[in-house]
């Protein structure tokens, strides 16, 4: 764990490095960044492409630059320990990093990421044994005046920190399905404009537990790739647990907890 | 040896003058092969009221063949002074835009308002730049400028090219927090800065003398309305609107005028339909994937760009609505 955190880091620092160097928005469109990104996350460890361990449910266009639906279907034999979303031509491109629950046999996490241009969005699952498997998808950039930025800064500190929770009906015998929801700007603080010397500080989520009772569903590290309201919907094998518990934390040391009696399915 | 250094100087800056020069006529040369800006005559600035023109944008999406021209554009003629309302989707619109304004009147521009930060209403602004100019907006302008302005620069690249050349993202210096009114000689604009609603910076102009509301993008007329901010307070900010006691309204995008308050008719069904859509899904427990798939689309008929931005405001709803849930 302790490994995988500083790995995290390191991402951010090269991030902040690049980020002094070019403008964010700088890279060449069509460009194939996945073999340096895989390396980069991987190393040169084999990754299985399309073997169906993890499939990605991408739109074929981003619709809002700043809400794009993005789901992670894992199949099978619940072998996965964590799986991680990538959007390759983002400034930050790793989005998340799901550890899965040991006994939560999650069958699926759907989250919303910012895309900023014509991309391709890798999902990398690791399973028990070591060995990586990927499904990659392209995603046309969103047209018009969308962008990838938070809809409403007064809106987003006004309800900073506030949480919600949700039971659905499944689909999957076998499975919950729930979401938790965050209140959250999820700020790049890359947003520095040269005319108005306006400067949006860094500010977003990079941790999130949920858990049912004591045991792990899974825990989120994540970046600015992810939207602003960060939110999660995911399928879970229930352990008799009556709770169902978040904890969120920012880049400013803010902690968000919250607690909720698991609801009947609406 | 005094006369020689004086020579020197001015050798030195006529130089500097021409390599100045040099870069500017290649720029100029690409653009004239690519998208050579239309005459003057065919940019149509019309009077729809004493001392108020308007131009009408086209209703499409931008790109380099309309030069970004498709937001409708005004300018109001006071005694002493004129105001520009919006500038343009492209610095190459906007020159035109201003010949043509010159055409009209040589009074001086005091005041460039722009109505928000999107691209097709602010890109123009670097051809309305001189001595006292004042660029005026909404209070959160400058910082939706700041996040959106090298992102859109960015993102344009490849439906507008090398139109993009030039353009000058220009924050305002004077910002409305609530309301101003700007004297161009016995001439007073009212603006208003509304809260989040198509976007984070809506700021609406009315002209006092002729009963004439710039609305900005707070109202569509044929183009379907975007929504880049909120839906809920897109249709409340709209009702508030229809209380202004206007004689006609120039909507952002659309017909150059058009009647008022009937004109906020077919967009209040839009995002009402879109609404309870919305709600309904929401609900049922729909996600938001299949969700932007069906809502609102009994109206895909009644609107242009209906494909480029039904989805996208379905998404933006969506994430809104689904915090009224419980």
């Amino acid at each position: 764990m302790s490994r995988r955190r500083l790995f995290l880091l390191g991402c951010f620092v090269n991030l902040v490095a690049l980020g002094t160097a070019a403008p964010p928005y700088a890279q060449t469109p069509g460009q194939d960044l996945w073999p340096s990104l895989s390396k980069e996350f991987f190393q040169d460890r084999p990754i299985t492409e399309n073997d169906g361990v993890v499939t990605l449910d991408a739109p074929v266009r981003a619709e809002d630059a700043a809400i794009v639906p993005m789901r992670l279907r894992f199949e099978g034999p619940f072998d996965i320990k964590s799986a991680m979303l990538v959007i390759d031509q983002n400034p930050m491109p790793m989005a998340a990093n799901f550890t899965l629950g040991p006994k939560a046999r999650v069958g699926f996490i759907e989250t919303r990421v910012r895309v900023n241009s014509y991309t391709s969005v890798h999902a990398i699952a690791e399973t028990l044994d070591g060995r990586l498997h990927a499904q990659a998808k392209f995603v046309k950039a969103a047209g018009g005046c969308s962008a990838p930025a938070v809809k409403d800064q007064e809106q987003a500190k006004a309800h900073l920190g506030e949480m919600r929770y949700r039971e659905f009906k499944s689909a999957d015998p076998m499975r919950r399905e729930a979401q938790i929801m965050l209140r959250h700007p999820n700020n790049s603080g890359m947003q520095l404009d040269q005319l108005t010397r306006l400067y949006i500080p860094a500010h977003f989520i990079d941790r999130l537990e949920v858990r049912q009772g004591e045991d792990l569903i899974f825990l989120m590290e994540g970046g600015i790739s992810l939207s602003e309201d960060p939110n999660f919907r995911f399928s879970y094998a229930a352990n008799g647990s009556k709770t169902l518990s978040a904890i969120a934390h920012d880049t400013k040391g803010n902690v968000y907890k919250t607690e909720w009696p698991i609801a009947e399915a609406i | 040896m005094h006369g020689i250094n004086i020579l020197f100087k001015i050798f030195v800056g006529f130089a500097s003058f021409l390599t100045l020069l040099a870069p500017l006529r290649v720029s100029h040369a690409d653009q004239s092969a690519a998208t050579a800006p239309p005459p003057p005559s065919l940019f149509q600035l019309d009077e729809i009221a004493p001392g108020v023109l308007v131009h009408q944008g086209e209703t499409a999406m931008m790109s380099a063949s309309n030069l970004g021209g498709i937001a409708n554009l005004g300018a109001i003629i006071g005694d002493d002074a004129v105001a520009v309302i919006d500038t343009g989707g492209s610095l190459i619109e906007a020159k035109t835009f201003l010949k043509a304004l010159r055409e009209k009147t040589t009074k001086p521009i005091r005041y460039v308002i722009n109505t928000h930060a999107h691209p097709d209403h602010v890109f123009g602004n670097g051809a309305f730049r001189a001595p006292g100019v004042i660029f005026v907006g909404h209070k959160n302008l400058p910082q939706a400028l700041a996040a959106r302005g090298a992102f859109y620069l960015s993102a344009f690249q490849e439906t507008m090219g090398s139109t993009l050349e030039g353009i000058e993202i220009i924050p305002p210096s004077l910002t409305v927090t609530d309301q101003a009114i700007l004297d161009l000689g016995h001439r007073n604009l009212q603006l208003v800065a509304w809260k989040t609603s198509h976007s984070d910076c809506d700021l609406t102009v009315m002209d006092q003398a002729s009963g004439t509301l710039f609305a900005g993008d707070l109202l569509f007329l044929r183009h379907v309305p975007v929504i880049d901010g909120s839906l809920l307070g897109f249709l409340d900010v709209a009702e508030q609107l229809a209380a202004i006691p206007a004689k006609r309204v120039v909507p952002g995008h659309g017909p150059a005028v058009a009647d008022w308050p009937n004109a906020l008719n077919d967009q209040r069904a839009y995002l009402l339909r879109l609404t309870a859509d919305l709600r309904n899904a929401i609900r049922k427990g729909s996600g938001v994937s299949e969700t932007v798939k069906t809502a609102g689309r009994e109206e895909a008929a009644k609107w242009s760009l209906f494909e480029n931005y039904n989805a996208r405001n379905a998404t933006t709803g969506y994430a809104e609505l689904e915090w009224e849930t419980p």
